[in-house]
């Protein structure tokens, strides 16, 4: 039996000695889209970088496991080398490195040989041309001055460029116009193929009608406490949180 | 200088590609100490005009009298009784490099001089070799318009009346100890005319070298901008690595007149058993422009605060300062603008980096005098620490006697951050290959003012002393 493409076992991740995801498990299979919905401080963003391996956070237990090869042990940079993606939701300024600078830099880590200047220019202008955005976006310093939108943008075009295997992408949809939020679920879309899988954190429906979940779950401190389909979304839309957080509540009560 | 060993050693950075030297004995090599007597014979075998001997001789004097600075670097290692003051390799200095020594030639070789120069990429350069400078060319084309490159030895002899009429007026002798060292026993350096509106379009380019073992290098570099003109000089420095101590000590003296405009580089990469203490001053006239780039890359112990004083309305200085400290190093580096006349205008921008235990220090002097109204300047100054047991100060000091004046500050302590370090890794940079990324987008405001080869070059000895530092 071949393992899963991408597993979260058990996983209890903390903060400065609090624990904040507690015991979450969830499984990617190639193809798939999955949806992590939750209330401001839940957990999503630790889990998030947990996953891609911030120093800050501590594995309590449990496991990740990247095509059956635990990445816990990893540094960030092999486990993106191993196909691991995540986009921020607060990307970091970096002034003076230049985006061509350094997506080249990228590109040749991930695929571990130098990529040639005239295959990066292609890809890059194909890439910028799907996201609509200028050639001259690429020379300016990463995300340094960048608005809301345009870091967000950035953000997926690494994903286009990088080809990961799976994508975590931390409300990538926040902040985002109309207009801005169709390109980038276009964008999201064209990365998406059968041999890769997307864990899309969000707090609104909105992104969902664009790309569409297979599996949709609720992460209340730092807990999946439902998981459904797409239409799990629309209940949460119209109901909040509140129902859940009254289960949990109770189920604390009752253990 | 046979320093008794230092608390920490002095470890040579193991990447400095420099650190060769030649196994020649000197045609002339002083003996070690510093006297009256000396000081004659250097200027007995210099034949120079009386002016000179008695202006040497007073330096001396001020040298002996003053106190050593006790605010910047640590200094107390500097033994000035076990220095050779004068070391001269051969009593040449050639127009072709087919005439320079073999042996000497070959140092400049592995530099890369002579290529550069034949690849057009230079308008002249000079050479010094320890004390005296050993080759110096200029293009034929800039010396039919009269413009002046050669050394500072043979300028006094050929140019008797313009150095006489320049010399000390930017810098005096007793301006501070180390300025009176070098007017007591100076030797060599470069010295540049350019006539009234004349622009020489590529940079001319002198290379100092340290060759000889407890060795006192202390050129005296001379450059006078007539009206109008404009030339950019650069200079390199490097030397052996020996287990005792080397002392360099400059003085350049620039004297920018109305209209004119200076650039000076300096890329510093003395191997890091050399103090190099150095004084740097400009004077700019009205509408002049006089721009400092300086890089610290090596040494012991650096301290030099190039300067400009603003003479007249419509003078703008500029100092662009990146200085980098690894193991056994301090960069005591910065800047000195003086705003004597209104409507002047002056930025400063630093960036200084520690690593594996290295101290920079930033320390600059912003003076505006009552009267100078209307005088605009900028200064920032970044620091940037690699690692927790490195060390960064900034001692920017701003003496403002003008109310009507528009000055802008910041300055910034940081360490290389961790969510910069994770971005980057987050996207498969190794620590090494994310860290130097960061570096290079922390230098790049100075990196992208200098000429191309100027940058790939300061980038190089970045790279080059980070590799030594986190492997
Ligand atoms: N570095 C940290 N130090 C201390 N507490 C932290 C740190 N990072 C996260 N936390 C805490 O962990 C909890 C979860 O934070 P997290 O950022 O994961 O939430 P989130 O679900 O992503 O929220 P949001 O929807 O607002 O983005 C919060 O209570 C937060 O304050
Ligand atoms: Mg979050």
């Amino acid at each position: 039996m071949t393992s899963p493409l991408f597993e979260i076992d058990a996983l209890e991740v903390a903060v400065e000695d609090k624990q904040i995801v507690n015991g979450l498990s969830l499984t990617l299979e190639p193809g798939e889209v999955h949806a992590i919905m939750g209330p401001n401080g839940s957990g999503k963003s630790t889990l998030a970088n947990s996953l891609m391996g911030h120093p800050r956070y501590t594995i309590a237990g449990g496991d990740i496991r990247l095509q059956g090869t635990s990445v816990v042990d990893m540094p960030p940079d092999e486990r993106a080398r191993a196909g691991l993606f995540l986009a921020f939701q607060y990307p970091t300024d970096i002034p003076g490195v230049s985006m061509i600078n350094f997506l080249r830099r990228a590109i040749s880590a991930r695929r571990g040989e130098e990529i040639p200047v005239r295959e990066y220019r292609q890809l890059l202008n194909e890439v910028l041309g799907r996201l609509q955005m200028d050639e001259q976006f690429v020379r300016r310093y990463v995300n340094d001055g960048f608005s809301g939108g345009e870091k967000k943008r950035a953000e997926i075009l690494q994903l286009g460029l990088l080809q990961p295997l799976v994508a975590v992408m931390d409300e990538t949809d926040s902040g985002l116009d109309i207009d801005a939020l169709r390109i980038v679920s276009e964008g999201i879309n064209t990365f998406h193929s059968d041999d890769n899988a997307i864990l899309l954190i969000t707090h609104y429906q909105r992104i969902l009608r664009y790309v569409q979940p297979d599996h949709v779950h609720v992460l209340i401190d730092g807990q999946i406490v439902e998981s459904g389909d797409a239409s799990l979304a629309e209940r949460l839309e119209r109901d909040g949180y509140e129902p859940f957080m009254e289960r949990t509540k109770a189920e604390v009560l009752s253990s | 200088m046979t320093t008794p060993a230092p608390e920490a050693p002095v470890t040579p950075r193991s990447e400095y590609e420099y650190g060769f030297h030649d196994d020649v004995e000197a045609l002339v090599k002083l003996p070690k100490g510093l006297s009256r007597e000396v000081v004659n014979t250097i200027s007995d075998i210099k034949e120079e005009p009386d002016w000179m001997r008695k202006l040497r001789l007073k330096a001396l004097d001020h040298f002996n009298a003053r106190p050593m600075p006790e605010w910047g670097g640590e200094l107390g290692d500097i033994d000035f009784n076990d220095i050779h003051y004068y070391v001269r390799a051969t009593d040449r200095d050639e127009s072709d490099w087919d005439d320079v020594p073999d042996y000497i030639k070959d140092t400049y070789d592995k530099l890369g001089i002579p290529e550069a120069e034949k690849q057009g990429l230079l308008a002249g350069v000079g050479a010094q070799y320890d004390s005296e400078v050993v080759y110096h060319n200029i293009r034929e084309d800039l010396e039919e318009k009269g413009v002046l490159f050669l050394g500072t030895d043979q300028a006094l002899r050929e140019y008797p009346d313009l150095v006489q009429e320049y010399f000390t007026t930017v810098i005096p002798p007793n301006d501070n100890k180390f300025a009176a060292l070098n007017t007591a026993v100076w030797s060599g350096g470069s010295f540049i005319y350019v006539p009234p509106g004349v622009t020489v379009d590529i940079p001319l380019q002198a290379y100092f070298r340290i060759n000889s073992e407890d060795m006192g290098q202390f050129e005296r570099t001379l450059i006078i901008a007539d009206e109008g003109s404009q030339v950019h000089y650069v200079e390199g420095c490097t030397a052996p690595i020996y287990s005792s101590d080397s002392l360099h000590s400059a003085v350049v003296e620039i004297v920018c007149k109305p209209g004119s405009n200076v650039r000076y580089t300096t890329i510093q990469n003395w191997s890091n058993n050399v103090y190099n203490l150095v004084t740097k001053r400009a004077t700019a006239y009205q509408d002049a422009v006089m721009t400092w780039v300086d890089g610290n890359l090596g040494s012991k112990l650096t301290m030099k605060y190039p300067a400009v004083y603003l003479m007249e309305p419509g003078a703008h200085g500029e100092v662009l300062s990146i200085a980098s400290a690894g193991q056994g190093q301090h960069q005591d580096a910065g800047a000195k603008i003086v705003h004597a006349a209104p409507n002047t205008t002056s930025v400063i921008t630093s960036k200084s980096l520690s690593m594996d235990g290295g101290r920079s220090t930033y320390r600059g002097l912003l003076k505006v005098y009552d009267g100078a109204d209307g005088c605009r300047s900028n200064v920032r100054c970044d620091a940037l620490m690699l690692d927790e047991h490195s060390r960064s100060d900034t001692y920017p000091v701003m003496e403002i006697d003008e109310k009507r004046v528009d000055i802008g500050h910041e300055a910034t302590v940081s360490k290389v951050g961790d969510e910069q370090l994770f971005y980057l890794m987050a996207r498969g940079l190794s620590e090494a290959e994310a860290t130097k990324m960061i570096v290079n987008g922390f230098v790049e405001p100075i990196i992208k003012s200098l000429p191309l080869e100027y940058a790939v070059e300061m980038n190089r000895l970045i790279e080059l002393q980070m590799d030594g530092a986190i492997g």
